[in-house]
């Protein structure tokens, strides 16, 4: 079947954002100000969920005017940077909250999981909390009472479940929370980046969980996230939305590229437009490594020179969204032996960059040419920008890049 | 292929969807029992609690109104004239007040989960009617203690019940709509409760109130609840024209409270 399940058109919604308030110059007005301060707060609160004109002060569109449509049985992602409307979509699709405008027709329970263990008490036990979760997600008793045994077991709390939940670890009201949404019948899933907290090993057995849920029920599952190896992992689809507009829906390797090509250039290229250099970095980009080598990616490099000299390159990663420092890594900084020779015009270079301690995640890469505690001759910063889809080794080096640390980046010279 | 859902801006007044709240019925259950642990999680007296409260607010009121101040009691014991009032009036207010905080403590819930919101002061109201049941054990107890026996037009107390249940709802829909958007619901409700209970025949009798400013005065539903409750322990003729226009206020407020809820419930998760 490939019946539309899901047709959102035109839909929009606007909020209120803070206005910078009015100071008063004098004591006087500073008084009337004081007196006025119920009326004003009555007025600003009042209109909190109110609008008049089309276009006013203090107004934002986290939407504007989406239209798109959803067949049965897909599993869509929906990505876009912070604050471009993927949370506000979600809350209006899960009924959460309204639309300012615009129409959707969904065919079908819906269930949407923008929480993990919503109406979780501390003081009631892991098995009042799956009754208490359960109903708030929409299944009644008898469905819980049904596959109360099998959630139980998909949390591995086990012998816990009669304790009060305020005695558990974070982690096992998680997978506590998660077991219970993942035994949800919806025909529509709604899931928003739930997944980015439990350990590794759990958020494996939820993916597994719901990709098998879509495969072989013809659920149909929209999903948010920045995690963008589960979107390449799950959806077949993805939606990407930029400022609260709707940007393009498509393949979602197709739509991946549009969304990371917009993070900065893939590809680094100058235009050089007068000869006033010594050594300058004409181009730059990164590929998976060339050889077999699991866990590395090659740096190209060319330098343009106007004197025949050797340089050290410095390399600095950054997480893209928070720049965040990951690591630093160098060739001829500290060791001059590795400095780079460079003759006079074209050279160039490429090195393989060990990327095993980075964890999933976007990166930032900047480039710095000097000739070490003497001369600094040029730095490209942020010009490449490259993803690390999948975590490469084992857990531990997942979970120790989880805290960016600041690694050695391991080059090598790949000549 | 199921039944289609469509979702629109909403405009105006619109009726509260009975069949979707059915459908939650089980959410009500499960809210209700954890309003009640939670309540009386780790404590050591639990629901003993429930019997204490309202037993020594009788105690001060019986040595502060009866004792010291005299006040006319119909003739009965102050202890049991003050308690029979209690009863109800303490279901009222606290319900008042936990409900009217029901949206606000569960905002968490209301920006994550789409249920109806209405399941949450109802839940409130029915948490609470352990306690009322609770103290009711206790009223039996001062009934054969001064040896009263209850009289026929003790059939009416569902119709009472039911007056105080919707006046309870009612009201409580209406402020916990409010108390969403104005957190002021939450500071006044603490001392106007206690002032409430003035406007009340808790601690005098009704025979205080002027001829004039009686109609006014049984408005109130809460007037002809404490009233009715009284005469029927006491074998009293049903004091009619105390109860009927607290019931029609009652009914009123309770319409207006599902439609006012309603209406505010689209905001809730924007502003809370």
């Amino acid at each position: 079947m490939s019946d539309t399940i899901i047709k959102v058109e035109n839909i929009s919604k606007r909020y209120r954002i803070g206005l910078q308030e009015k100071k008063a110059d004098t004591f006087a007005q500073q008084m009337v100000n004081v007196l006025k301060y119920p009326i004003d707060n009555f007025r600003k609160i009042k209109n909190l969920g109110k609008f008049q004109g089309e276009e006013e002060e203090g107004v934002h569109w986290a939407l504007k005017d989406v239209s798109f449509e959803v067949k049965q049985g897909e599993v869509l992602g929906i990505i876009g940077k912070n604050g471009a409307g993927k949370s506000t979509l979600l809350k209006i699709l899960s009924k959460i909250t309204e639309p300012t405008s615009g129409r959707i027709e969904m065919y079908g329970r819906v269930a949407a999981l923008l929480e993990v263990g919503t109406g979780f008490h501390p003081e009631l036990t892991g098995r009042e909390n799956i009754y208490m979760n359960g109903t708030i997600l929409g299944m009644t008793k008898r469905e819980i009472d049904r596959k109360l045994d099998e959630i139980i077991d998909f949390s591995g709390v086990g012998k816990y479940i009669d304790t009060p939940v305020k005695f558990y670890s974070s982690g096992m009201r998680v997978r506590l929370g998660f077991s219970v949404a993942a035994h949800l019948e919806p025909e529509i899933l709604i899931i928003d980046e739930v997944l980015s907290v439990g350990d590794f090993e759990f958020q494996q057995k939820c993916l597994g969980k719901m990709g098998e849920v879509s495969k072989y029920e013809g659920r149909t599952v929209l999903f948010v996230s920045h995690n963008m190896s589960a979107v390449k992992e799950l959806c077949s689809n993805s939606l990407v939305l930029k400022n609260g507009n709707f940007q393009k829906i498509g393949k979602t390797s197709e739509v991946l590229h549009l969304y990371l090509g917009k993070t900065s250039e893939k590809k680094f290229n100058r235009i050089i437009d007068n000869q006033n250099y010594e050594v300058i970095v004409n181009m730059a980009y990164i590929e998976n490594s060339k050889e077999d080598l699991d866990g590395y990616v090659t740096l190209f490099i060319q330098l343009l020179s106007n004197l025949e000299t050797s340089v050290a390159l410095d390399i600095r990663v950054k997480t893209s969204d928070l720049q965040i420092p990951v690591g630093f890594g160098s060739m001829g900084t500290f060791d001059h032996f590795d400095q780079l020779k460079l003759n006079k015009g074209k050279n160039n270079f490429e090195f393989n960059i060990n990327t095993k301690t980075i964890a999933v995640g976007e990166y930032l890469l900047s480039i710095d040419i000097t000739k070490p505690f003497v001369k600094f001759y040029d730095r490209c910063e942020d010009c490449i920008s490259f993803e690390i889809l999948k975590p490469t080794s084992k857990q531990k080096d997942l979970l120790l890049s989880w805290n960016y640390g600041a690694y050695v980046i391991e080059i090598t010279s790949n000549v | 292929m199921s039944k289609v859902s469509v979702i629109e801006p909403s405009k105006g007044w619109k009726v509260v969807d009975v069949g979707e709240l059915w459908r939650y019925k089980d959410l009500l259950y499960f809210l209700t029992v954890r309003g009640i642990k939670a309540r009386y999680a780790q404590s050591v007296l639990g629901v003993g609690w429930a019997i204490i409260q309202p037993l020594f607010t009788t105690l001060v009121f019986t040595v502060v109104f009866g004792g010291l101040a005299k006040v006319d009691s119909d003739g009965m014991p102050y202890i049991l004239f003050s308690y029979l009032a209690l009863w109800p009036w303490n279901y009222f207010s606290g319900t008042l007040s936990e409900s009217a905080n029901s949206l606000v403590a569960n905002a968490g819930m209301i920006t994550k989960v789409y249920f109806p919101r209405l399941i949450l002061p109802l839940a409130a109201i029915f948490s609470k009617l352990l306690d009322f049941i609770i103290s009711f054990i206790v009223l039996l107890g001062l009934l054969i203690y001064f040896q009263v026996m209850p009289g026929w037009n003790l059939v009416f107390l569902p119709l009472l019940l039911v007056q105080l249940l919707m006046a309870s709802l009612g009201i409580g829909m209406i402020l916990s709509a409010m108390a969403v958007q104005y957190r002021d619901v939450k500071y006044a409700l603490t001392f106007v409760v206690q002032l409430l209970l003035y406007l009340a025949p808790v601690v005098y009798s009704t025979t205080a109130v002027p001829d004039q400013w009686q109609f006014v005065y049984s408005l109130n539903p809460m007037v002809g609840v404490v009233e009715g409750i009284r005469a029927m322990f006491l074998s009293r003729p049903m004091p009619w024209e105390w109860i009927w226009p607290g019931a029609i206020v009652a009914m009123a407020v309770f319409v207006f409270g599902l439609f006012y809820f309603r209406r505010m419930e689209k905001v809730f998760a924007d502003v809370a």
